[in-house]
C-alpha cells in the first residue's frame, strides 16, 4: 500500500497552508499540556454524559468514544468543492428514490439490474407509488468521505437511513472551544452551532398537508439501550421537541398521537432513529416492541412524515453504491463531483474471479453489513481469515462487494508515543428540506487510533476529532 | 431588622448576580468574536459588551479603544472599574462580613472561599484564554452556589426577601441592558432588515441569559428575533425575563409588606411595572417602539431601586 497522504504534512512533507497555525501552536505547546487537556476532555465528556453502548459487551456498557484533541483542518476551498459534491449527490439520491418507488426510469434505461432492487431486502414494496412530501426521502444524509490525495474526495458510503454522529460534531466543537480557546481564536473556524436550527426548519418544512401551520415534530428513539441514545436525547433537547419511544405514540384513524399529561397530541413529523424493520409491527417485524402499530398506515395516508422516509436503504445499499456515478449522471445530467471508490461487484463473474485472485490486497464488504462488522481487510488479515472469506464469497457472491485498500489520508493525532499520523474519514451531514439542500460547514471526523489501522468505526476502536472548516 | 443589614443583604445579592452576568457577557462575546467575519460582520462586539455592562463611558476615560485584552481586563479584574467582577466579589464579601450573622454558614462560606480564591489564584488576572475560561466558570459556579445556598438554607423571613429583591432587581436590569444594546437585532418581521449575520448575534444574546435551549422548548421554532424579544421581555417562565423578575419582585415585596403589616411606594411601583408587562404583547411593544419600551423599563427599574432604598434601606 502506498504511503498515505498526510493532511498536515503534504505529499512532499511540506506543511500545507491550512495547518500552518496549528503546526506553530503545536511547537509552542509542551506535550504534557496536550495530555493534560486530553484528560480534561475525557472528564468533560463523562460529565456531559456523551457515552455509547457497545453491543455484546457486558463489562462496561457505557463507553466513551475516544476524543483526539488535535483538530482536523479543511481549507475553505476544499470545503466549497466538497459541499457542491455533497449537495449534488444528495439531490441525485432523492431523485433516485422517487424514481425507484414510482416510474423506474432508471431500470427501464437498463442502468441498474432489476433484481438488485427487487430482491434486495431493503427495498420496501410498501412504498411503491407512495408519495412523500416535496419528494424528499432522505432528509438527513451522513455521507462518508475519504481522501487519498490533495485533490480528490471519494464517497465511501452514502448513509441514507438513520445516520448518527452529529452530536459528536456539535459536542466536539464545544469541548474544543472550552479547552483550547486560544488555538481556536487563532483560526477562523466556520461555526457548526446552527445545525439544530437548520434540522428543525428542515423537519418542519416537510410536514404533511394535514398538519397545522405549527407542525409538531418529535424524535423517535428505540430507547435508552440503543447505542446512539445519547445523541437522540441531545438532539431532541437542542431542537426543543419531545423524545418519544414507540410506547409513547398511538395511532387513531390514521393519525399519530403522543400520550401527554394533557391528553393525546397529534404528531406531524417524526424524526425517527428507529430502523424500518422496527417501525410498525403490523407491517414489518411483528416481534418489534419498539414500533407503533398502525404507524405505516398513518404514513401511507399522508398524515405523518417520517424522516428519513421508509425504504431509503435501497439508496445506500453497498450493492447499489457502485452504480452511484451513473445515478448522478442519469438524473442530473452532470458529471459527479465526488468520486466513487472503484468497486468490484462480486455478483458479476468477471469481478468475482478478480476478487478471488486478489483477496490479499482488497477490502471485501458484506453488502448489507455496517459498523465495520463483517468486513475483510486483505492486507491486514491472516491467511485463515482470507480463506474463510474465500469460502463465503464462493457460496454467496451476491452478498459481497470488494474495493481496493485505499490509503486513507492521515492527520496528526495524539498517541502514546507523541503525535503521529492516523487514518481519518469525514462524515458531513446533509439536510434536505422542502426548499433547499443545506450543509453545516463541518462534520464528524473519525480517526483510526491504532497504528496502521484503517477502521474508523467507534465500535472497532475508532475515535473522533473536531473538524474545522476554515473561513477564507 | 436593621436597615443597614437589609441593605447589605440586598447589595450582596446584587453584586453576585452582576458578577455572574458579566462572566456570561464575556463568555458570549468571546464566542462571537471567535467567529469568522463572514458570520458576524464588522461590529465591535467588545464595545457592545461594555455597553451592556453599563461602563462604556468610564472605560473610555482610561482606554483608547475596546478590544479583547482591555475589555476583558476592565470587566474582570480591574480595580479601577467599580463593577468589575473582581470588585463585585470583593464588595460582596465586604457586605457579607458586616452582616455575617444574617447569613447562613453556607452562604458565607461560598462568598468567602470565592474571595480567597480570587486573592490566591487570580491576583494576576488571566494570562491566557484558557485561564480566563476557568475564571469565568469559577465566577458562575460561585453564583450558582450562593444562590443555591440562600435558597436551601435561609429562613423565609425579611432577610431572605431583601436578598431576593437585590437579585431580581439586578437581573432585570441586566436583561434590559442587553435588550437596550441589541434591540435593533430583535425587531419584528416587517421591520427586520438583518441578514444571516444576525443569527449568531441572536444566539449570543440568548447565551448571555442562558436561554438558548430554553428558546427552542418554549417556541419549538427556529430562531426568530421577535420571539427572542418576547422570551426575554414577556415570558414569565424564563427566570431571566423581565416579566419573571417582576413577578418575583412583587412577591417578595408583598411578603415584606405582609410581615411588616404595611405597604408603601415600593409595592405600588413594582406592581405597576408588573401589570404593564402582564398586559403587554409584543405587537403593542413593537408599535410603541421596542427601544423606547426598554428605556422606560430601565428607568422604572432603577426608580424601584431608589424607592426600595428610601422605604427600607436608609
Amino acid at each position: 500500500m502506498a504511503v498515505a497522504f498526510d493532511e498536515m504534512n503534504g505529499p512532499q512533507g511540506e506543511l500545507r497552508p491550512a495547518y500552518e497555525e496549528l503546526s506553530r501552536w503545536l511547537k509552542e505547546t509542551p506535550p504534557d499540556a496536550l495530555e493534560h487537556r486530553r484528560q480534561e476532555a475525557e472528564l468533560l465528556f463523562r460529565r456531559i454524559g456523551i457515552t455509547f453502548a457497545v453491543y455484546g459487551d457486558s463489562e462496561s456498557t457505557e463507553r466513551l468514544i475516544p476524543f483526539d484533541v488535535i483538530p482536523r483542518i479543511i481549507s475553505g476551498k476544499e470545503w466549497t468543492l466538497l459541499e457542491k459534491g455533497l449537495k449534488q449527490r444528495t439531490r441525485a439520491i432523492n431523485m433516485f428514490l422517487k424514481d425507484i418507488y414510482h416510474g423506474r426510469e432508471i431500470l427501464r434505461a437498463g442502468l441498474i439490474p432489476d433484481d438488485l432492487i427487487f430482491q434486495n431486502p431493503v427495498f420496501r414494496p410498501e412504498m411503491n407509488g407512495q408519495d412523500v412530501p416535496h419528494d424528499v426521502y432522505v432528509h438527513i444524509a451522513g455521507i462518508d468521505i475519504v481522501r487519498t490525495n490533495p485533490d480528490e474526495f471519494f464517497v465511501l458510503e452514502d448513509n441514507a437511513r438513520t445516520p448518527s454522529g452529529v452530536s459528536y460534531m456539535l459536542e466536539n466543537r464545544e469541548i474544543m472551544m472550552r479547552l483550547f480557546p486560544d488555538l481556536f481564536a487563532r483560526h477562523r473556524v466556520a461555526p457548526v452551532e446552527k445545525y439544530p436550527d437548520e434540522l428543525l426548519s428542515c423537519l418542519r418544512s416537510v410536514a404533511p398537508r394535514s398538519a397545522s401551520t405549527e407542525p409538531t415534530v418529535a424524535l423517535m428513539t428505540p430507547g435508552v439501550y440503543n447505542s446512539a441514545y445519547y445523541e437522540h436525547s441531545f438532539l431532541a433537547d437542542k431542537l426543543g421537541v419531545e423524545l418519544v419511544e414507540g410506547r409513547d405514540l398511538i395511532v387513531k384513524n390514521d393519525e399519530v398521537f403522543m400520550r401527554t399529561t394533557e391528553g393525546l397530541k397529534r404528531v406531524d413529523v417524526i424524526y425517527r432513529r428507529v430502523d424500518d424493520d422496527f417501525l410498525d409491527p403490523l407491517t414489518f417485524r411483528p416481534d418489534s416492541a419498539l414500533g407503533v402499530p398502525g404507524l405505516m398506515s398513518a404514513y401511507m395516508a399522508g398524515n405523518v412524515t417520517l424522516a428519513n422516509a421508509v425504504g431509503t436503504g435501497i439508496a445506500d445499499d453497498k450493492a447499489i453504491y457502485s452504480y452511484m456515478p451513473e445515478v448522478v449522471k442519469f438524473y442530473l445530467g452532470e458529471e459527479p463531483i465526488l468520486k466513487n471508490v472503484p468497486t468490484w461487484r462480486c455478483r458479476e463473474p468477471g469481478d468475482l474471479a478478480y476478487v478471488l485472485d486478489h483477496l490479499g490486497e482488497l477490502v471485501v464488504k458484506e453488502v448489507h453489513g455496517s459498523g465495520g462488522y463483517g468486513m475483510l481487510i486483505g492486507p491486514a488479515a491472516t491467511k485463515a481469515t482470507i480463506e474463510a472469506f474465500r469460502d463465503k464469497l464462493k457460496r454467496e457472491p451476491e452478498g459481497f462487494i470488494a474495493q481496493p485498500t485505499l490509503a486513507l489520508s492521515t492527520c496528526p493525532t495524539c498517541t502514546e508515543s507523541g503525535l503521529a499520523p492516523r487514518h481519518v474519514d469525514l462524515r458531513p451531514f446533509v439536510l434536505t428540506g422542502s426548499k433547499n439542500v443545506s450543509i453545516v460547514a463541518g462534520g464528524l471526523t473519525r480517526v483510526a487510533l491504532k497504528e496502521g489501522s484503517l477502521v474508523v468505526n467507534s465500535s472497532q476502536g475508532g475515535g473522533t476529532k473536531d473538524t474545522w472548516i476554515l473561513d477564507e | 431588622m436593621l436597615s443597614r443589614t437589609a441593605e447589605n443583604l440586598y447589595w450582596l445579592a446584587r453584586y453576585v448576580e452582576r458578577a455572574e452576568y458579566l462572566a456570561r457577557t464575556i463568555e458570549a462575546t468571546l464566542r462571537v468574536t471567535a467567529l469568522p467575519n463572514t458570520y458576524i460582520g464588522q461590529t465591535n462586539e467588545w464595545d457592545s459588551a461594555l455597553l451592556t455592562a453599563g461602563v462604556s463611558a468610564a472605560f473610555y476615560e482610561i482606554y483608547e479603544e475596546a478590544n479583547e485584552t482591555n475589555v476583558v481586563e476592565y470587566l474582570s479584574f480591574s480595580t479601577a472599574n467599580p463593577s468589575s467582577i473582581r470588585n463585585c466579589i470583593e464588595a460582596a464579601r465586604l457586605n457579607s462580613r458586616s452582616v455575617r450573622t444574617a447569613l447562613t454558614g453556607e452562604m458565607w462560606d461560598t462568598i468567602n472561599s470565592a474571595w480567597l480564591e480570587l486573592q490566591s489564584a487570580w491576583s494576576g488576572g488571566a494570562k491566557t484564554r484558557e485561564q480566563l475560561a476557568n475564571f469565568l466558570r469559577f465566577v458562575q459556579e460561585t453564583s450558582l452556589r450562593f444562590d443555591g445556598s440562600a435558597y436551601r438554607t435561609m429562613l423565609r423571613n425579611d432577610a431572605y426577601w431583601f436578598s431576593r429583591l437585590g437579585l431580581h432587581l439586578e437581573r432585570a436590569d441586566n436583561t434590559a441592558r442587553i435588550l437596550d444594546v441589541k434591540y435593533h437585532l430583535l425587531l419584528p418581521e416587517d421591520e427586520h432588515v438583518g441578514g444571516p449575520l444576525d443569527y449568531y448575534q441572536w444566539t449570543s444574546i440568548l447565551r448571555s441569559v442562558s436561554a438558548l435551549t430554553a428558546y427552542h422548548w418554549v417556541y419549538r421554532e427556529t430562531l426568530k428575533p421577535w420571539l427572542i424579544a418576547d422570551l426575554l421581555i414577556l415570558n414569565d417562565t424564563l427566570p431571566r425575563s423581565l416579566a419573571s423578575c417582576y413577578g418575583n419582585l412583587v412577591r417578595n415585596l408583598d411578603q415584606i409588606g405582609v410581615s411588616y403589616g404595611r405597604q408603601g411606594a415600593a409595592q405600588r411601583h413594582a406592581r405597576g411595572v408588573r401589570n404593564r408587562l402582564e398586559h403587554s404583547n409584543m405587537q403593542d411593544i413593537f408599535q410603541h417602539g421596542l427601544h423606547e419600551f426598554i428605556q422606560e423599563f430601565i428607568a422604572d427599574n432603577s426608580r424601584l431601586g431608589d424607592i426600595i432604598a428610601k422605604q427600607y434601606l436608609i
